[in-house]
């Protein structure tokens, strides 16, 4: 039997210990009309041999493509010791630790990443990660409305130029506690969001600004002005960061005159593959005064009876599992595995191989830019200072363009005009470390041809 | 045993050079956004790495180290071909937002998961999208809430809950905006019928209820449960914590439930990874359906495709930045699959196997168990409030000896309403002789409780640290590392 060690001598004994006859005695107490008859629609047992031939087809069917997609999920070279050590049982088949005596090497591991996000978010506190970023976003927005003191207002302002993913995902997990949230508009030139845009809600009680850095656009926003704008009018102020970025752009914990008070974002970028959108993980870091609105796990150092340093769960009091209905978040677990894979991906790559996968992602963006706006009927969107992303606006409506380059094998970029009309026929495009120059110019080779072929019919 | 910190191998210079890109890279940036010093990482080598990840990895417990009993957590063996098929390249590799057209072979495994739920659970939709237990009930309960304000009846906004019912349940109607009602349970273990009579009104959301109950019995009386809800206007929500006890012998759709969270990181078997990533797909009866969380896998004829609020127009939305924990939606479907259709009853019948005859085991050997005239679900629960009383040793001490002796501790002063107990869930996958020396380890924890108790308080002796110091943890925060 799959996955069961018993023999039938087992069974016999067990049943006979216990007293009854068969198995199907054990269920005795569920009231016999209740009882389910067969399962037709799951197909019978497969072999491993088998199942591991299925999935095989069915992953070569998918194939593999030039990657030219970010939009929230960044395709990073991952060293192979990463999942090599991730893979391990006493970290894979582990539960939450909450024996921590028996689960030092969960804690300990998940300690060095606090103390990892710390030192790239410039924030004094992480806690052991969230879901994944836009859900970690919400979040941090119903943290912020709890820690604000000044203000008991529940409006938060929220940039039309962040992810428009997470928007959605700030209704759908935040919307059921009456927070509101507000748009900012952004420069149409620049592609940053405008500081006269917040100027309209001056005196008006705000709880939280979220800025995005760089926004959904790649684009650089003015982190300080934005930040000091908040802090002057009692709100907080919530960061949406790019962990890989930080090797190079200023942390949120120096942003403005006093720092952001919550850094979040997608964890995903350190070590994890893209895997069609999940697992990945959600960080989030703030100020020593919020600690105790912090939702999610947080693990601290402490003694054993011997005095010796241990690791252990800590400022449990906040969590569903003690406050029940009063809790921080309804959130028990975290992402282990995946803050795992990041903890070892950021020891591997250290602060120089961060700072070497951001500025080379920086660079590919720039040459895959250079290169597909040299093509006929291909124009940047916005012309403000950016990260590894960047927005392209078409001659014609991008749908059937990307289609004609997988067609190909290039997974060409995002289409957002759904998410922005007003910005035409926009592609949303990104080249981080793992393209090379031949990448790029197979790229603009073929949206040459796409283009031109669409131009002539 | 005892491991430094990785920034304490940490020397300037030092580094993996091999795992990043080496080409000289000046992009331009303002310098306003500019970071003036590197941040604080370690610098280490590849072997460096490894070994210390290593060595931090032994320090652990884990399903495939140790027996791990942990009541309402389904600690079973997670087959590697699991992480192995889920694991391949063309499955890493794909964008989340790459064109349908690249991923049929996923969205087929997607969709059959979807089906095979269904019909496990009896549920006339599944959606996958929520990334762990506690985000399906938040997923579950705003159906709810979008369900009665569809009807303009929006005034129900109350939330009942069983006393026994997961912490997650009443923090999770909160943050849905709801005011949590608890109702008691009886002596039995059994829902107190007429509490839950005058409990039920024209301002009752629904009922949250894990069957069997965190108590390990079934709810026996779940019939005139459903009936009193649903007679009041109210829906019924299925916590699935303890699907593993019940998988294909009965179908929360049949007991009358309108929705229904999966731990798939439980019942089927996706690995709990220190803590996460976990799964927590909803199902839901025919009211419901309009309102699952987006996105959904659709078919049109032989093609796959995401459904999103254009197709769902009532859709509570979504819950996670792409379509929710892909991988460890593999990992499901390759598990189902390797089961297949008489796999899945068996699950629960030797889960129940091995949890009944542990159970029985212990009473044997001495042990006072919290409900002793009911079957075991797939787990039970011990009551050590006589070898407190008599022995000055409580739960925690026998949990903590229980380490020592290479077993992982059960479940511990979980449920709250039974004093000092150990809630033991064994698994389907565990052997005879193993639960056999579990017996055995209790019996001579409890001897050492007799004679020389101070062995069980001053546990664990044999770990890379004793006992923790929990207040000072909480008083003196000690989050981050600072170099002295």
């Amino acid at each position: 039997m799959p996955f069961i060690p018993h023999t039938a001598a087992d069974v016999r004994a067990m049943l006979a210990a216990i007293g009854v006859r068969h198995t199907n005695d054990l269920f005795d107490e569920i009231p016999e009309e209740l009882r389910a008859r067969g399962l037709e629609g799951v197909p019978p047992a497969l072999s491993e041999m088998e199942v591991g031939r299925l999935m095989s087809e069915r992953a070569a069917r998918d194939g593999r493509r030039l990657n030219f997609i970010g939009a929230g999920a960044y395709e990073h070279h991952i060293p192979a010791a990463v999942w090599s050590i991730v893979t391990r049982g006493e970290f894979y088949s582990a539960y939450t630790p909450y024996q921590a005596e028996a689960s030092q090497g969960t804690l300990q591991l998940l300690y060095e990443y606090q103390t990892m996000m710390s030192a790239l978010t410039g924030l004094a506190i992480s806690n052991a990660s969230l879901y994944d970023g836009a859900s970690g976003l919400a979040e941090a927005c119903l943290m912020a409305v709890r820690a604000n003191r000044k203000s008991t207002s529940q409006r938060i302002l929220v940039p039309a130029a962040l992810n428009p993913t997470y928007r959605s995902v700030l209704r759908g997990v935040a919307g059921h506690q009456h927070l509101s949230f507000e748009a900012l508009p952004f420069d149409p030139r620049g592609g940053h969001t405008v500081l006269a845009g917040l100027e309209s809600y001056r005196g008006q009680g705000i709880a939280a600004v979220v800025i995005q850095q760089p926004n959904f656009f790649g684009t650089l926003e003015d982190v300080d002005a934005i930040t000091n704008w908040a802090h002057e009018n009692g709100a907080l102020l919530i960061g949406v960061v790019n962990p890989t970025s930080l090797a190079v752009l200023k942390p949120p914990g120096q942003w403005g005159a006093k720092g952001a008070d919550v850094a979040c974002g997608e964890g995903q970028p350190l070590g994890v593959p893209l895997s069609s959108g999940g697992p990945y993980f959600g960080f989030m870091a703030t100020k020593s005064e919020h600690v105790r609105q912090m939702p999610g796990r947080i693990v601290g150092r402490t003694v054993d009876l011997d005095g010796k340093p241990g690791f252990t769960l800590t400022l449990q009091a906040r969590e569903q599992h003690i406050r029940r209905s009063k809790a921080t978040s309804n959130i028990c677990t975290n992402q282990g595995l995946l803050v795992t894979a990041a903890t070892i991906y950021l020891s591997l790559l250290g602060p120089r191989g961060l700072a070497q996968v951001a500025a080379v992602s920086m660079q590919r963006t720039q040459e895959l830019v250079a290169a597909l706006t040299r093509i006929p009927g291909v124009r940047l969107a916005f012309d403000g200072p950016r990260f590894h992303e960047a927005v392209l606006l078409l001659d014609r409506p991008v749908g059937p363009v990307l289609a004609a380059l997988a067609g190909r094998g290039i997974v060409g970029g995002c289409d957002i005009s759904r998410h922005y009309p007003a910005l035409g026929h926009a592609l949303l495009v990104c080249a981080t470390e793992t393209r090379t120059l031949d990448d790029i110019e197979t790229y603009a080779r073929a949206l040459t041809d796409v283009l031109a072929a669409a131009a002539a019919a | 045993m005892h491991e430094k910190l990785i920034f304490e191998h940490s020397a300037p210079g030092r580094n993996a050079e091999a795992q990043y890109p080496q080409a000289p890279a000046h992009p331009a940036i303002p310098a306003a956004l500019r970071r003036s010093a590197p941040p604080a990482l370690p610098e280490v080598s590849e072997l460096q790495a490894v070994r210390h990840f290593t060595r931090l990895s032994q320090l652990n417990f884990s399903i495939d180290t140790h027996f791990y009993p942990l009541g309402s957590c389904t600690m079973k063996y997670n087959p590697k071909a699991c992480n192995q098929y889920a694991m391949l390249p063309e499955l890493l590799g794909r964008h989340p937002l790459a064109p349908e057209s690249t991923g049929q072979g996923l969205l087929q495994c997607l969709y059959e998961l979807q089906e095979m739920l269904k019909e496990v659970t009896g549920m006339r939709g599944v959606s996958l999208t929520p990334m762990a237990g506690a985000q399906g009930e938040f997923a579950g309960v705003a159906m709810i809430r979008a369900y009665h304000q569809a009807r303009n009846d929006s005034a129900r906004n109350e939330i009942i809950v069983p006393d026994a019912a997961h912490g997650t349940n009443p923090a999770t109607a909160a943050m849905c905006g709801c005011i949590v009602k608890e109702i008691p349970s009886l002596p039995s273990g059994d829902i107190d019928v007429e509490a839950l009579r005058g409990a039920v009104g024209p301002q009752t959301a629904g009922i949250m209820l894990t069957n069997p109950s965190t108590l390990g019995v079934f709810e026996r009386r779940i019939g005139v449960v459903a009936e009193i809800v649903h007679a009041a206007g109210g829906l019924l929500y299925y916590d699935g914590a303890n699907l593993n006890a019940i998988l294909g012998k009965v179908r929360p759709g049949d007991m009358g439930f309108d929705v229904i969270h999966m731990n798939l990181h439980k019942t089927f078997s996706t690995p709990h990874g220190g803590g996460g990533p976990g799964s927590g797909a909803v199902g839901v009866g025919e009211r419901l359906l309009p309102f699952m969380p987006v996105p959904l896998v659709g078919r049109d004829g032989d093609r796959y495709r995401w459904l999103d609020e254009r197709d769902l127009p009532q859709s509570i939305g979504r819950l996670s930045n792409f379509m929710g924990n892909t991988g460890v939606l593999l990992r499901a479907y390759i598990y189902m699959r390797m089961l297949g259709r008489a796999g899945m009853q068996r699950v629960s019948e030797f889960a129940a196997l091995n949890a009944n005859y542990l159970m029985v085991k212990l009473r044997d050997a001495g042990f006072e168990l919290a409900y002793p005239g009911r079957r075991a679900g797939h787990e039970f629960i011990v009551t050590l409030r006589r070898e407190a009383k008599e022995y000055g040793t409580n739960a925690m001490d026998f949990a903590k000896r229980l380490l020592d002796f290479g077993f992982h501790a059960p479940t511990t002063y979980f449920p709250l309403l039974v004093p000092e107990c150990l809630l033991i869930e064994p698994t389907e996958t565990e052997t005879k002789e193993e639960l056999d020396a579990f017996v055995a380890a209790m019996v001579a924890i409890r001897r050492e409780a007799q004679t020389e108790p101070e062995k069980l308080k001053g546990a664990p002796w044999t770990l890379p640290v004793r006992r923790l110091d929990d207040v000072r943890a909480a008083k003196q925060l000690d989050l981050a590392w600072t170099a002295a």
